[in-house]
């Protein structure tokens, strides 16, 4: 009798824990989802000088900040989630750009084969940056550090070389620019939606389907969860996390593209301090620090909500330097609800 | 199957690391649908035994005969090739992936062609469900996280991957130790349902309860030498509980215990 009671007891427990956990853990992507929709309401509210609810042209202006970041924060979420980071993705826009703008204007390459160069660089250099990683044993976070500082030098010294000031001028001369730009960098509405919100939207489609549905996606989660248990049932760990390394770099190659089409010049500071913002998207999606946990779809909410809070604060004319201390809070309660919903799993054994 | 020769005989193996010597002139066998416990205390030379099985390392004398041929494995790769899987305590498992993902792990199914090449998902939670289902294991969502598992079902998870992936022999390392009298009665269970699907099992533990119940045969180490192999019919409860707390010691124990119980 008291024995049925127990086991009785016992189901309802597991019952109860089961509901609560699906919910924060099958769908990582649902606080994201729930946070850019308060910042939306939120700014409704607060940027009152402008229609900031129906008004398609502030929605094109904060999208067009939101795929800004939102686009290289597919591959850093899937990067996360294999368990590591990539502070290079930031001032790997600006090199790609500038050297897009080298191509074009000193080797005076068409455009479309400056590019495909350009693409390749990207995938040189996260390949560098995987297998040293993978062959030192260092964390990632020290080896990509080193990447940004020396593409940072790079980057500033090579321009002044090259142009004896601190940008790339008049890449719009190239041959082909024009084909190249409506593909990349032309708006797509009578209200400047950037064409790059459709990337933003493609890659994150192709991120979340790899993640969740491919081998590939799989091998990720292990890569980040739990290394040694992945390699023992013979998950190539070090292929995947050199490609996921690949992946991202080449992602902010592309995005060096985009930038440099739209602006038809670049900066040699260009992208410094993006490769924050790209993490935190992350994180607002869900990904856990520790790796192994996140959500593509998260990530592109967690853009979205970056992007309206850059935006919104202009628009609620506040003193836009509000916007760092607006994503250092976002972040804090981001990895708080992260570290709760992973404490949850641990301890639920 | 093979008539001359059991699935899995370990003969005479020996092994010595440096001065030590780790096993001693160790003799056994396991055929499908039975359990060989090897039991011991802790030191006794059972991690290095399964080892040798599972291929991590070699016996420097002895040999190691499969199906009644000779063979020599040089990694656990090698093993697995001859369907020998070896489910360690750690588990090979990820904690915050789901159960379907984890038991396909490494070997997952894939349907499409070309760049849309995917992880046959709804395939691989359907075989899930009935895989343990089979094995009589009540998972209520092979959705949820491994994490969330109580160490028991997360045993029987990888019992039953194991056996999935065409197991012939598997050795479980220490299945129970770390679990609850209730959890290991639930992993002892499936140690049958595995046994009685043909698979030749071979279960380490220091426990001669959880052994006893489920072997058909009993090796017991003590300090790299074997006290013996024993078939079911030919020991007793008791007699391999002395046995494994080294007899004679026991019975100093008991006598002591005796005494103190008679000044009281």
């Amino acid at each position: 009798m008291t024995e049925t009671a127990a086991t009785t007891v016992h189901h309802d427990e597991r019952l109860v824990r089961k509901g609560f956990l699906t919910r924060l853990l099958t769908r990582p992507d649902i606080g994201a989802f729930l946070g850019a929709l308060a910042v939306f309401f939120a700014f409704s509210y607060f940027a009152r000088g402008v229609d900031w609810l129906t008004d398609p042209a502030i929605a094109a202006g904060w999208a067009d900040q939101a795929s800004q970041y939102g686009i290289v924060a597919v591959p850093v979420a899937l990067l996360m989630i294999g368990g590591e980071f990539d502070l290079s993705a930031g001032v790997m826009i600006g090199s790609s750009g500038l050297l897009l703008g080298y191509l074009a204007t000193h080797a005076h390459m068409n455009i479309w084969p400056a590019m495909a160069l350009v693409l390749l660089f990207g995938l040189v250099v996260g390949f560098l940056n995987g297998i040293t990683v993978i062959k030192t044993k260092l964390p990632s976070f020290i080896v990509t550090l080193a990447t940004f500082f020396v593409l940072q030098g790079v980057n500033a010294a090579g321009t002044l070389k090259l142009t004896g000031t601190t940008a790339i001028q008049n890449i719009d001369s190239a041959a082909g620019f024009d084909s190249a730009h409506r593909f990349f960098a032309s708006q797509l509405t009578q209200y400047d939606y950037p064409v790059k919100v459709l990337w933003w939207i493609g890659l994150t489609i192709v991120g979340a389907w790899l993640l969740a549905k491919t081998r590939f996606g799989n091998w990720t989660y292990s890569a980040g969860g739990d290394p040694n248990a992945a390699r023992n049932v013979g998950v190539p760990v070090a292929r995947t996390k050199i490609t996921l390394f690949m992946m991202t770099s080449t992602t902010a190659a592309l995005m060096g593209i985009i930038e440099a089409l739209e602006l038809r010049s670049m900066q040699s500071r260009e992208g410094v301090g993006l490769e924050f913002i790209f993490i935190i998207c992350a994180v607002v999606g869900g990904c856990l620090l520790t790796g192994g946990f996140g959500s593509v779809i998260g990530t592109f909410f967690g853009a979205a909500m970056l992007g309206m809070v850059q935006l919104g604060i202009v628009d609620s004319q506040w003193d836009s330097n509000w916007t760092y201390t607006f994503q250092g809070a976002i972040l804090f309660a981001a990895v708080l609800l992260n570290t709760f919903v992973r404490s949850r799993v641990e301890r639920a054994r | 199957m093979s008539t001359n020769g059991h699935l899995l005989e370990a003969d005479h193996i020996s092994k010595y690391y440096g001065n030590v010597v780790a096993l001693n002139d160790i003799s056994t066998h396991v055929n499908g649908g039975e359990v060989t416990c090897i039991l011991g205390d802790n030191g006794a030379g059972k991690s290095s035994f399964i080892k040798i099985l599972a291929g991590s390392h070699q016996p420097d004398e002895g040999r190691l005969l499969v199906d009644g041929e000779e063979v020599s494995f040089q990694s656990p790769r090698d093993a697995r090739a001859k369907g020998i899987a070896t489910v360690y305590q750690d588990l090979a498992m990820v904690p915050l992936m789901s159960i379907w993902r984890n038991f396909f792990l490494g070997a997952e199914p894939r349907k499409g062609f070309g760049p849309l090449r995917r992880f046959d998902s709804a395939n691989a939670k359907k075989i899930v469900r009935k895989e343990l289902n089979e094995m009589g294991i009540d998972i209520r969502d092979p959705d949820q996280p491994v994490g969330t598992l109580s160490g028991g079902e997360r045993q029987s998870v990888a019992i039953a991957r194991a056996v999935y992936f065409g197991a012939r022999v598997l050795i479980l390392d220490e299945p129970t130790s770390a679990l609850g009298v209730k959890q290991a009665g639930v992993v002892l269970k499936y140690i049958l349902q595995a046994r009685d699907r043909g698979v030749a099992v071979i279960f380490i533990t220091h426990n001669p309860h959880h052994a006893y119940p489920v072997g058909d045969r009993f090796v017991i180490l003590n300090r790299g030498q074997s006290l013996g192999t024993f078939e079911k019919s030919g020991i007793d409860r008791q007699e391999l509980v002395r046995l494994m707390a080294g007899g004679s010691e026991l019975v100093e124990l008991e006598h002591e215990l005796e005494e103190i119980k008679a000044e009281l």
